[in-house]
């Protein structure tokens, strides 16, 4: 790995995090909403004050956020932001900013996220290795089957589906939330057990909407990689099964599942926020559902925001992985 | 060796099988691809019949009974709103059908546009759009779909409208997979003679690459197509569709926000779903067969 492949990728990543912000940044501009006008109409219907009072505070609102300069200037200053991570203020639980409220979040998401993907990516990628490897045992190869066939079901429609099996008719796992209702949070282990009791089966609809795709694009590695001239000397030297298997085959074949591992990130995270909503986990997908839902436009750009830099970085850090896994590049 | 070296000729005239014959003969050995269709038939056969028999008023709210599970009267069941869903899945099958080929169908014309000039003309043109596509693809594209749908007033947030939000940032997906298989064409022979006989480019893009990559157009056109659906249904899940409308995603949007299958209500959400899936497993095994059509090294070598 040379520095100029370093340099390359780290431009490529702030390019990347600059076009995204420059999505958000204009696109909420283009369009006729107000989201101050909108909130403070909504107090002023709630909470009673005057429609001339609204006018002044929207003013002093619009100064104190910037938004009466030039749209450059505004521009620049919100890039200065993004630099720092500061996605200004939520607009409906008002003296929170959106880092704040993301922070407070994130544990939770993290927490499904790298679980049920680690677990997706294993188990996928050991069937679908399995499943075109020849010599393998026929009843082994098959286990991969049903898992194909889940392809077509996306994460939020098995989510619903478990919830319904599992949680509602065979009444095994609770139906939503993050723990049972009149429990504390604390520190015990009744309560540790209670909280992974609610994570599961948000955690298998995520390993069951993503396995099959893994399956299938090993599957398919597998099956080229099976013709190569390396794994017939392999067994012309005469080394067992497992060996050929694992050192041989498994270990080529893993490579560009890597490289789809990294370019996978995207939906893989969006997917997971979007359960995490279903299941009312208090992650960033709730967070997502609520800002949404109360137009809460400053916490929806934030949130898709830091998700976006997130993934960008993860990806940048999966290329920076290669030379770990393949020694072709590593001494290039 | 020897049994087949014995066995006499036995074809006495070479009849050559019509184009159907052949088509349903590949069918049987794509069985994927057959299934696929199959499904996605019996799809558009629901819709249609659907449009023709139901009464589509009663897709909308406060039209039917409230809350009943399915019967016979109501083979769906209604929801806590008064919809009739048996009438909710027709419109929102056609619906989801229209997003899907209208932004499906835009997606892959950009993209095929895209990918053509980008490959066939090379230079700036194709260093540009690689570099464009290549920064927008990390982006969860999705998530930018929520940004739109978000700033878009409530009120123009329609049917169309979805479509075109959907298209906006999935063309890069087409436009690379044209721009690789023209640059391999482009070497080919037969071009080269095209080339050196006088033929002008529009005629070699037209006359001589494009018939070759029909099948690669068809399978990018089925990928986006399940792209849109997708997208169009996770935006309409998270409510940022058109509320009014019974899209797929709405429906199980309102159960969610209702709390459907806590409250006993397992139809509303789960009829929707089991839409998706038919439709959703349809696409991508389309999509798989037409790759292993498309692409003949795919093809399982088992």
């Amino acid at each position: 790995m040379t520095l100029k492949f370093v340099f390359r990728r780290l431009v490529f990543l702030v390019l990347v995090i600059w076009a995204a912000s420059t999505i958000v940044f204009f696109i909420p501009r283009l369009s006729s909403r107000n989201a101050l006008r909108e909130r403070f109409g909504e107090l002023a219907r709630t909470g009673g004050f005057s429609p001339g009072d609204m006018e002044k505070i929207i003013a002093s609102m619009q100064q104190q956020f910037g938004l009466d300069q030039p749209l450059l200037t505004q521009y620049w200053q919100y890039l200065h932001n993004i630099v720092r991570l500061d996605f200004g203020y939520s607009l409906y639980r008002y003296p929170s900013t959106v880092s704040d409220l993301i922070a407070q979040s994130l544990p939770w998401t993290i927490g499904l996220l790298l679980v049920s993907t680690i677990l997706s990516f294993v188990i996928g990628n050991l069937l679908g290795g399995i499943a075109a490897w020849p010599r393998a045992p026929k009843w082994m190869r098959s286990i991969a089957t049903p898992f194909i066939l889940l392809t077509g079901v996306p994460p939020v429609i098995m989510a619903i589906l478990l919830i319904f099996f599992v949680g509602f008719k065979l009444k095994w796992l609770p139906l939503g939330g993050a723990y049972s209702v009149g429990q504390v949070p604390n520190l015990s282990w009744t309560f540790a057990l209670d909280m992974l009791r609610h994570q599961i089966l948000p955690a298998l609809a995520l390993i069951f909407g993503s396995v099959g795709g893994w399956v299938l694009s090993m599957r398919g590695m597998g099956i080229t990689i099976q013709g190569e001239d390396y794994v017939n000397f392999a067994e012309h030297k005469g080394l067992t099964g497992g060996r050929i298997f694992r050192d041989y085959y498994m270990r080529n074949a893993l490579l560009p599942q890597v490289t789809g591992f990294a370019l996978a990130l995207g939906t893989v995270v969006t997917s997971a926020i979007i359960v995490e909503g279903l299941f009312g986990l208090p992650g960033i997908g709730t967070m997502l559902n609520l800002a949404i839902r109360s137009n809460d436009f400053p916490t929806i750009y934030g949130i898709v925001l830091f998700i976006t830099i997130t993934v960008a970085v993860l990806m940048t850090i999966v290329e920076f992985l290669y030379p770990l896994l393949d020694p072709r590049i590593r001494n290039s | 060796m020897s049994t087949i070296a014995m066995s006499p000729p036995v074809e006495k005239s070479i009849e050559r099988p019509g184009k159907l014959i052949l088509v349903l003969r590949y069918l049987r050995r794509n069985k994927g691809l057959a299934v696929g269709l199959i499904i996605l038939f019996g799809l558009v056969a629901f819709t249609v019949i659907g449009l023709m028999t139901v009464n589509t008023k009663n897709a909308y709210p406060l039209s039917v009974a409230l809350k009943k599970p399915p019967s016979w009267k109501y083979p769906f069941g209604t929801d806590f709103f008064g919809r009739d869903l048996l009438a909710a899945m027709v419109v929102g099958m056609w619906q989801t059908a229209f997003i899907g080929v209208v932004a499906g169908g835009l997606g892959t014309f950009i993209g095929v546009v895209l990918g053509f000039t980008s490959a066939y003309f090379g230079g700036w043109i194709d260093g540009t759009v690689r570099t464009v596509c290549q920064v927008l693809a990390p982006i969860p594209v999705l998530l930018i779909q929520v940004v739109i749908a978000g700033s878009l007033d409530k009120r123009d947030v329609t049917i169309i409208t979805m479509a075109l939000i959907v298209v906006l940032l999935a063309w890069m997906g087409p436009t690379l997979v044209i721009r690789a298989q023209v640059l391999t064409m482009k070497e080919r022979q037969f071009v080269a003679v095209a080339k050196l006989s006088g033929v002008s480019d529009l005629g070699i893009i037209f006359k001589e690459i494009l018939p070759c990559l029909l099948p690669f157009i068809a399978a990018a056109f089925v990928a986006q197509v399940f792209v849109a659906v997708f997208a169009a249904f996770y935006l309409a899940v998270l409510g940022l569709g058109p509320l009014r409308e019974p899209l797929l995603g709405n429906i199980i949007w309102a159960a969610q926000s209702q709390g459907a299958i806590f409250n006993g209500w397992w139809w509303w959400p789960i009829i929707p779903s089991i839409a998706m899936i038919l439709i959703l497993g349809s696409l991508a095994l389309i999509n798989m067969g037409l790759d292993e059509l498309a692409n003949p090294r795919v093809r399982r070598t088992e």
